[in-house]
């Protein structure tokens, strides 16, 4: 057999083997992402994110995510209400992505630390955030710059992108208003 | 490689469906216009009132349209409870404003909900988006 025969079957081996070693370091790599969903799906980054950044489907069970996406006309006391095609796109997406079907590590471990019985629809009033913040002092919270605990894009740079890593950590300060506003209340 | 994927995802996000907000204008005031034959035309100051009156439902006694979109439609504001920022609503100061028909209806049926406890009428919205185009 000559060499001119064999080369096309050598480029092929040498492509597949190269291809699979890219997709095995490539964005799939689940133990690398943290809590950021494996796929964005725009519509749901869109509309989940107007109001507030687009929390991560990782870190709620996907019972949670069917329950809240059932009842956004009264969403934590507001209305968050879609068409009824929008809200089945995003209720699926969550599910796909969310901590006990898609998750990485990192929200498997969150949606472990949900009792079975339970379906909570916030992700800031589970054992898991509890515990990720166990370092933050309660008044931390009501800062003027930070307001509540849902508002993850105060000390998380990266939140809006999914991007909830230890570097790109940084608390906001006491500032003069918040003190103000403390001291006359 | 994780850059291209983020890149390609960027891309994909659907583009705004363009539309000037004066066709906006012309819609709500077709339609208010079919419900009260003696309707006049959008009034700018009635529309400046709804934004700064105080709404009584669930975001809060004292919160009206102004409470999260700053005392003047041109500032950007922020969402009282979540600490979110939110941009201009007048188009002047943010051009895809009152762009898309659907983007508009939505936030209508949902802020005015939250504030008065009731949908808007075609008039008020009329009023809304006339003083939102005319805050220059
Ligand atoms: C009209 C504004 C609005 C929209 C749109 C909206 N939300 Fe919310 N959401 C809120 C408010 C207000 C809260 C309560 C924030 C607080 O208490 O600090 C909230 C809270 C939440 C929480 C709980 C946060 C926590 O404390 O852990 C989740 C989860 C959530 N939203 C998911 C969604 C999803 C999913 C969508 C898209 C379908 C969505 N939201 C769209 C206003 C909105
Ligand atoms: C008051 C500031 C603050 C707010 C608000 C906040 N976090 Fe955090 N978060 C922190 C700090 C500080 C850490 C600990 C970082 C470390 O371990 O050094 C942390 C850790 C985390 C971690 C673990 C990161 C890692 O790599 O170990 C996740 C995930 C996370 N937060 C998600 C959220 C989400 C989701 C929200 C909103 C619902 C939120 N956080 C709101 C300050 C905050
Ligand atoms: C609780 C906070 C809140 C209140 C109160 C509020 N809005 Fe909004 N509004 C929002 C948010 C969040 C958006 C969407 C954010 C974005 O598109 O950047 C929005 C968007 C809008 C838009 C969409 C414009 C466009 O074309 O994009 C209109 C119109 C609007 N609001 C009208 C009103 C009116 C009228 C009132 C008072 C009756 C009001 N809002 C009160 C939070 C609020």
């Amino acid at each position: 057999m000559s060499f001119r025969r064999f080369a096309p079957v050598a480029v092929l081996v040498l492509t597949v083997t190269a291809t699979g070693v890219l997709l095995a370091s490539g964005p799939e790599d689940p133990e690398r992402r943290g809590v950021a969903p494996r796929t964005v799906n725009p519509t749901w980054r869109t509309e989940c994110g107007a109001c507030h950044v687009a929390y991560p489907p990782a870190l709620l069970p996907a019972r949670s995510w069917e329950k809240l996406m059932s009842g956004l006309a009264d969403h934590f006391g507001e209305d968050a209400s879609l068409d009824a095609a929008t809200a089945r796109e995003i209720a699926a997406y969550l599910v796909r992505e969310s901590g006990d079907r898609g998750a990485g590590r990192a929200g498997r471990k969150a949606a472990r630390a949900v009792a079975p019985g339970e379906t909570p629809l916030r992700i800031t009033g589970t054992r898991w955030f509890r515990h990720e913040h166990d370092e933050i002092a309660p008044g931390v919270w009501r800062r003027a710059a930070i307001g509540s605990a849902a508002n993850c894009g105060a000390c998380h740079e990266g939140a809006a992108e999914g991007d909830f890593s230890e570097r790109r950590v940084a608390v906001p300060r006491e500032d003069r208003t918040a003190a103000h506003a403390a001291g006359s209340q | 490689m994780r850059r291209v994927l983020a890149v390609l995802l960027c891309a994909a996000a659907p583009a705004a469906l363009a539309g000037a907000p004066a066709d906006l204008l012309r819609d709500y005031e077709a339609q208010a216009r079919r419900g009260d034959p003696g309707f006049a035309g959008a009034s700018p100051a009635r529309g400046a009132e709804l934004y700064r009156r105080s709404g009584i439902a669930s975001a809060g006694p004292e919160a009206g349209c102004a409470s999260c979109h700053s005392p003047d439609p041109r500032w950007p504001g922020r969402h009282g409870r979540t600490g979110k920022p939110i941009a201009p609503l007048a188009p002047a100061a943010n051009p895809e404003r009152l762009a898309d028909p659907a983007q508009a209806e939505k936030w209508f049926r949902r802020n005015c909900r939250d504030v008065l406890a009731r949908e808007c009428t075609a008039q008020e919205k009329a009023d809304f988006v006339r003083f939102l185009i005319e805050a220059k």
